[in-house]
């Protein structure tokens, strides 16, 4: 007998050729049609599956636009022009990625803070969560790196400001601050390597980190908004009773969920894809001038938060090191965090509290950072660093005293 | 039972939309507090009167290297014919670029900087800031090209619209540390009004403004389109959704 | 809930599922449209494929002059009335003679395959491989062959074409070489990229 007609999932016809040589049906089954998730997902879960979909948004428009951009000090501004005027669609696939760009962050960030509220990173998800987390540092890298490439005002002077962030690391500072650059400012040199990192190396690892992420969730399952372990709960036939399969039920929810972020996302794209100067700055239709900084420098929006810690901190070295941390804390989360139950919902003020100052902090550090640094806007934002830091500081504290209502054994849902 | 679902989900998509909402008004709030330049890139004929106010005073020293005079021909309704022969002095050809014959070397020798490129300007400094610019040169006899700029400090750029708008003095208020601009006195009159001068700076920002971006009208055009194809997807996307959901008790 | 409404409705989800994804599939398609079309020449590129203008006063009779348009090298001949007269004899040994499966603009479907019968304007790209022929004019040329009429000789696969550019029997081109758009303007002047008729 050929093995065609022996393959462990049964199926017959060309796709049992495939299934007998690759497991083609056997991953459809546990990633999609028998991956059981909790039906009680909220507003909330749409994040996930839209963050995959902005991620093959980018790669497939940045595609198209390395077909016309040309990584080189003397050509970069020339071809991005280029592309929004004397390419067909140019303009389109232009505004397409700058958007994806800043639409990538608000997703994530919107989809962090669902794991944080719903304790999604405490046991058995710590690994999800540091997927999650490398993700994210490796999206702001990508960021970092691909906004240096319209070679604009404000690509040459963020990519100064930053780099110059790696001088302040005492002894090898300086070697290190040429190391990166490749030379002893930011040139050609620089945007050459910047590109190679920003369309090869970083998106690769991005693919990468995110199939680990979606491995490791469908290994220990989805957290819900209840915050209970669904598989404690099994029926007769094995399947979790508040779990449902992915197919169709979250295919579907989240295809309506993705047309009404395309709906957005159109939004921009057509009416307002500068964003009056937050999604693609003013200061970057002028083209790098090694000579000139713009009048008001300031970072993307999306790195506004950290941005103001490094600005609160009154020395280079500490400033970039609170910086650091600002990021690297929420790697910590599934240590920091004592409290008996996961989700929000049963937790008590003590820690809506601080959730809520968190939200604060975040939210007024992005306004700080994007804002001049004057004598005011810098002791608020000493505030708010503190307050942010407070968070995840006190977190083993109050997470302990916090006083807990009982979890149920079913997640609450309520029929439509 | 579903319109408590479409309830919530109207309420998420409310909550993105106020979202983008806030960033824009508050990008709003950041511009200059200039005087609005009120210029409407849909309005062809302006544009035409822009682009003539362009060639016939810019484009002596700025170039506008991005800009091809074909697509021009095309987006403000003229006939490449025309375009040659009005728009075009440097004998160059129908697809090719604004470009300028001065050198950047002849151009710092001569301005002290080379004039820039303006295909971004309205871009990079928002055509409010371009309105009010060119109408703030004043009298001041202490800079070589005898004006200054309440908006540009110290410009380079010598006022050559002058015979059209006039001369005009900056008068101020208050002394020492109180003393601020209250606002122009017109000295010598031009061979404008001064309302006339305001639509002529206006359809120039306007011809910027479209230069800066040719292909916004296409934009917006498509831009309704694709919401309209979108909403009729939402509410199938939706349907589908609710149906299959008839099954999760 | 009623017993009803309860039970599925496998009409109307066939119909939405079909529906959703028809509208879906249309979105998606039309989504491909920019990608796809930006791969269309650039306006740029249109710029420089553009009409080029040549000025030939100074082609002397029996002188190669070559000229780019469209990455390609543009072949200009000016024939004396010799060359022209000796074009006829020729017919019995070529492949397409009366150039009718080649291509020219129709004003150049003639024997002397040109506008001027004087001026001949090739592509001068070898219709084979696409290497470029070399201009082999004088009749009995040593390097071709003891019974060459003049013409033009593919150095790469042995291609000869005559002083029209059409193609001689049993040589590995199957057409003659293609005659470009062409007119010509004042002042001595030939315009490559623009076919407005014959005159």
């Amino acid at each position: 007998m050929s093995a065609d007609t022996h393959n462990k999932v049964g199926t017959t016809g060309l796709l049992g050729w495939i299934d007998a040589r690759f497991p083609l049906t056997k991953m459809m089954r546990e990633h999609v049609t028998e991956y059981y998730a909790p039906k009680n997902f909220n507003f909330w879960y749409y994040f996930g599956s839209l963050a995959l979909v902005v991620l093959i948004l980018q790669i497939v428009s940045g595609i198209f636009l390395t077909m016309n951009y040309k990584p080189s000090a003397e050509g970069a501004f020339a071809s991005v022009e280029y592309i929004m005027r004397d390419v067909d669609w140019g303009w389109l696939i232009r505004y397409m990625h700058s958007t994806g760009a800043s639409a990538f962050f608000i997703v994530v960030y919107l989809h962090m803070f669902r794991g944080l509220i719903y304790g999604s990173y405490k046991t058995p998800r710590e690994l999800l969560w540091i997927f999650g987390m490398l993700i994210y540092l490796c999206l702001m890298a990508e960021a970092f790196m691909g906004y240096l490439l319209p070679w604009g005002n404000m690509s040459y002077w963020g990519a100064q400001v930053i780099t110059s962030l790696f001088g302040a690391i005492p002894y090898v500072g300086t070697s290190l601050l040429e190391w990166i650059r490749g030379d002893y400012y930011i040139s050609d040199i620089t945007l050459n390597r910047f590109f190679a990192l920003h369309v090869i190396a970083l998106p690769l690892a991005l693919v990468f980190l995110v199939v680990a992420h979606i491995l490791a969730l469908h290994e220990v399952g989805s957290n819900n908004p209840d915050g209970v372990e669904i598989k404690k709960n099994k029926g007769a036939d094995g399947k979790p009773l508040d779990g449902i399969p992915f197919h169709p039920y979250y295919t579907v929810k989240d295809l309506m969920g993705f047309v009404a972020f395309a709906i957005v996302f159109a939004l921009i794209v057509f009416f307002a894809p500068t964003v009056g100067g937050y999604f693609l700055e003013a200061a970057n239709f002028d083209p790098a001038n090694r000579l000139q900084t713009p009048e008001h420098i300031a970072p993307v929006w999306y790195f506004t938060p950290y941005y103001a810690i490094l600005r609160a901190i009154p020395d280079k070295l500490f400033g970039v090191i609170g910086m650091g941390a600002g990021v690297l804390i929420f790697f910590f989360l599934p240590w920091l965090d004592r409290s008996p139950v996961k989700s929000i919902r049963y937790r008590g003020g003590l820690y809506k509290t601080f959730v809520a100052i968190f939200v604060v902090s975040f939210l007024m550090l992005g306004y700080l950072g994007l804002n001049p640094a004057t004598t005011t806007n810098t002791y608020l934002s000493r505030l708010f660093s503190l307050l942010y830091f407070g968070f995840f500081l006190l977190m083993p504290w109050y997470t302990k005293a916090d006083k807990t209502r009982p979890v149920p054994d079913r997640v609450t849902f309520d029929a439509h | 039972m579903q319109a408590v679902n479409l309830q919530q989900s109207m309420k998420s998509l409310v909550k993105l939309l106020a979202f983008s909402a806030l960033l824009s008004t508050a990008a709003l709030a950041n511009e200059g507090g200039f005087e609005k330049a009120n210029n409407d890139v849909s309005n062809v004929a302006s544009l035409q009167r822009g682009a003539r106010n362009f060639v016939n005073y810019c484009s002596g020293c700025h170039s506008a290297k991005y800009v091809r005079f074909n697509r021009l021909a095309v987006d403000l309704a003229l006939t490449d014919a025309q375009v040659t022969q009005n728009l075009i002095f440097n004998g160059g050809k129908i697809t090719d670029t604004m470009s300028i014959n001065m050198s950047e070397a002849d151009a710092v020798k001569w301005f002290g900087k080379a004039p820039p490129d303006l295909s971004l300007i309205a871009r990079a400094r928002g055509t409010d800031y371009l309105y009010a610019f060119l109408k703030s040169f004043y009298l001041d006899p202490s800079r070589p090209t005898g004006t200054n700029n309440t908006v540009l400090a110290s410009v380079a750029m010598p006022n050559v619209l002058w015979e059209l708008q006039g001369l005009q003095k900056a008068v101020y208020e208050g002394e020492g540390a109180e003393k601020h601009f209250k606002g122009f006195e017109l000295v010598t009159k031009g061979k404008l009004s001064p309302e006339e001068y305001d639509e002529f700076v206006r359809d120039t920002v306007n011809f910027l403004d479209y230069i800066g971006e040719p292909k916004q009208l296409e934009r917006r055009a498509l831009g309704f389109k694709v919401l309209g194809f979108l909403l009729v997807l939402f509410l199938l996307a939706y349907a589908l959704k609710q149906e299959y959901w008839k099954d999760i008790k | 809930m009623s017993a009803e409404a309860d039970q599925v409705d496998g009409g109307r989800r066939h119909f939405l599922l079909v529906a959703t994804s028809a509208v879906g599939a249309v979105g998606a398609a039309a989504t491909a449209v920019p990608f796809l079309a930006s791969w269309r020449p650039s306006a740029r590129a249109k710029a420089m494929g553009g009409p080029v203008e040549v000025d030939i006063s100074k082609l002397q009779v029996g002188e190669l002059m070559k000229v780019e348009w469209r990455g390609q090298a543009i072949y200009v001949v000016r024939r004396s009335q010799d060359m022209l007269a000796k074009l006829a004899a020729n017919k019995g040994n070529l492949r397409d003679p009366d150039s009718v499966e080649s291509e020219q603009p129709e004003f150049a479907k003639n024997e002397a395959r040109a506008l001027k019968p004087e001026y001949l304007v090739l592509v001068g790209v070898c219709t084979h491989l696409g290497c470029a022929p070399l201009g082999k004019f004088e009749p009995a040329d040593a390097t071709v062959a003891a019974d060459w009429p003049g013409g033009f000789y593919c150095p790469c696969h042995g291609s000869k074409f005559d002083l029209a550019g059409r193609v001689f029997k049993d040589v590995p081109a199957p057409l003659n070489l293609t005659v470009p758009p062409y007119s010509f303007g004042p002042n001595n002047t030939l315009i490559v990229g623009v076919d407005t008729g014959a005159a």
